[in-house]
């Protein structure tokens, strides 16, 4: 399993910075997205992979049983989701300003327009 | 708990609900965006007197015992930091009530201003590399969209660069933090350190080394060092000059305080590698800012570049990794933060009066303001480095350290790069004050009354005072910085703080 993901996020690295490194300002922030992406499967990755039991004292024990998987790394994932959601939202939303002020959504055609 | 260390997070956060509550009222978000920054000054202060007095404090937030919880920590760099959030913030905020377009203020400028300010305070005191990611988060959103504000043509390029690039530097940095967590099984930075100190196995020692370099990629972009300066000239000059005045003296200095407390905590394994990697970058970081400063015509413009070769001299002390150097980069950070904010607010001033930051078209201050003249020479100098000025203790200092080394290499760069911009710094003040006004760009100079000049002004002339003082006073101060320097060279003070503390 771990071999799959390894690859599934190199390749959302690799797409992420291809469509980053493209003109258009929408292919930019899909980019952007795609890397989070990666970076948040990453840590799904990272913090190991296991078959066991979800990580909640069950009801008249004292302790977890092991072996119980680790809760953090969702914990993390989902605060960086949420974020991203947010700044994602933004950025599409200072896209559409800057193709409405400036008149392009070329990024070669923006330089220079800070003057 | 210890209350006192939450509280420079959530004054700003109640000022900035409370701003956002008061939306229909302007009169009352400048009241409220005035007493906030005063009041987080204040808890500054006390900060920066209770961790003097008592050595590291900590806090559970939750009172979950660490790792586990969410740690806050105030030594004295956080402190120091905070403390000159708290500065800033009040000297800008005043700042603002003269120069923020009525436009701005309706569409959320005070708001976001104290939202800043509070991920700014969070980054400064948080125990805890994922919730620094979070505070990074939240100061970025803030700095966004004020950054953006307006949304005029001018702004946009600018804005798209910085929003990218730091979006990338988040994604770097969030990589390097699951890679971490996967690798030590914790993100609280005390108990990180620890692990670290006890020594890895073989096969993950070379890991850590990669993470380092890592975070010090998505570090460096936020700080502005090279090679990953390039957003910041190409953002900084566009938006209102009380923001770009913030963000030059706050949030470069972020990235700093970051790249100081990973590579003084956590990753000191190998000094050798990675710390001589960081004085290489320092001084090429002070030589590309410089040489970028003395090409440009712009007045905000070369002031931008100042700040990524300032950068270099921050970093310098971290690579020399003494305590005298450390305490070097401290006293550089405070010295820096108020001088820098302060240059950008006379750039401000000059753009009310003359509708334009363009060199050529700029001259003949001196007749009228001669008073503001002397004023910017005060900053202006400082930057440079001559003495009695703050900047000069700052140079002194990391040069002493360089010398102490045997660095002699980046500390010739250290002064010539203080030769550049004081060469620099009187281009300034000749285009904008000594030479005549050019017949073609003759223009009457736009009135300001009264009661906003004394509002722009004052808190010009308030950290000019601030700057000399810092000159005066100089060695109680420096003895303040080398103490922080040394809590930083032992980290064990730091770890017991966090990781022994009573419930």
């Amino acid at each position: 399993m771990e071999t799959i993901l390894a690859f599934v996020i190199g390749a959302l690295y690799a797409a992420g910075i291809y469509m980053m490194l493209r003109r258009s300002l929408v292919k930019l922030l899909i980019g952007l997205g795609l890397l989070s992406h990666a970076a948040n499967l990453l840590i799904f990755t990272v913090a190991k992979l296991v078959r066991a039991n979800s990580p909640v004292i069950a009801a008249g024990e004292q302790t977890l049983s092991t072996p119980h998987a680790d809760p953090l790394p969702q914990a993390l994932i989902l605060t960086a989701i949420v974020i991203s959601f947010g700044v994602t939202a933004f950025a599409l939303a200072l896209a559409y300003r800057a193709y409405k002020s400036v008149g392009t959504d070329d990024l070669n055609e923006m330089k220079g327009t800070d003057v | 708990m210890n209350l006192l260390l939450p509280l420079p997070i959530i004054i700003p956060m109640l000022a900035g609900t409370a701003a956002l509550l008061a939306y229909r009222s302007r009169m009352i978000q400048r009241w409220i965006s005035v007493i906030g920054s005063g009041a987080l000054l204040a808890s500054g202060i006390w900060l920066i007197v209770e961790v003097e007095r008592n050595g590291i404090r900590a806090a559970q937030i939750g009172n979950w015992p660490a790792p586990y919880g969410i740690t806050l920590v105030a030594d004295l760099l956080s402190a120091t930091m905070v403390t000159l959030t708290g500065i800033i913030g009040l000297a800008v905020a005043v700042y603002a009530l003269a120069t923020t377009s009525a436009a701005h203020e309706t569409v959320g400028h005070h708001q976001l201003y104290q939202f800043l300010l509070m991920g700014v305070c969070g980054a400064f005191l948080t125990g805890d590399l994922f919730n620094l990611y979070v505070w990074f988060e939240v100061m970025l959103m803030a700095s966004f969209v004020l950054l953006a504000l307006g949304g005029e043509r001018g702004q946009m390029e600018g804005a798209i660069k910085y929003v990218t690039i730091n979006l990338m530097a988040s994604a770097i940095f969030l990589a390097a933090l699951g890679l971490l967590y996967g690798l030590a099984g914790t993100l609280n930075m005390a108990d990180l350190a620890n692990k670290f100190s006890n020594g890895l196995p073989e096969e993950q020692a070379g890991l850590v080394t990669t993470l380092a370099i890592m975070f010090l990629v998505a570090f460096g972009i936020k700080a502005a060092i090279f090679p990953l300066f390039f957003w910041l000239p190409a953002s900084y000059h566009t938006p209102p000059v009380a923001v770009s005045a913030v963000f030059a003296g706050l949030l470069t200095k972020v990235g700093v305080y970051a790249i100081i407390r990973v590579f003084t905590l956590l990753f000191i394994q190998e000094p050798g590698y990675t710390h001589t990697l960081i004085l290489i970058l320092a001084g090429a970081t002070m030589l590309t800012g410089v040489l970028g400063a003395v090409t440009q015509k712009e007045f905000r413009r070369v002031l931008s570049f100042h700040i990524i070769s300032q950068i270099g001299y921050m970093i310098m002390g971290l690579g020399l990794y003494t305590p005298l150097a450390l305490a070097g980069s401290i006293f550089y950070i405070t010295h820096h933060i108020i001088v820098k904010s302060n240059l950008f607010l006379v750039s401000g001033v000059v753009q009310r009066l003359k509708g334009t930051l363009e060199l050529k078209k700029l001259g003949g201050l001196y007749q009228s303001l001669p008073g503001l003249a002397m004023i910017f020479l005060v900053p202006a100098l400082s930057l440079a480095g001559l003495p009695p000025l703050s900047g000069f203790f700052a140079k002194l200092s990391l040069v002493q350290a360089g010398l102490s080394q045997g660095q002699y290499v980046i500390v010739s760069i250290s002064l010539l790069v203080s030769l550049l911009t004081l060469f620099s710094m009187m281009k300034l003040w000749n285009e904008t004050f000594w030479k005549d006004q050019a017949k073609e760009y003759e223009n009457a100079q736009q009135p300001v009354n009264p009661g906003e000049w004394r509002t722009m002004f004052a808190p010009i002339a308030g950290l000019a005072a601030l700057t000399i003082l810092i000159g005066l006073s100089a060695s109680p101060l420096f003895e303040l910085a080398l103490r922080a320097g040394e809590q930083l060279m032992d980290p064990t003070a730091y770890i017991r703080a966090v990781m022994e503390m009573p419930r």
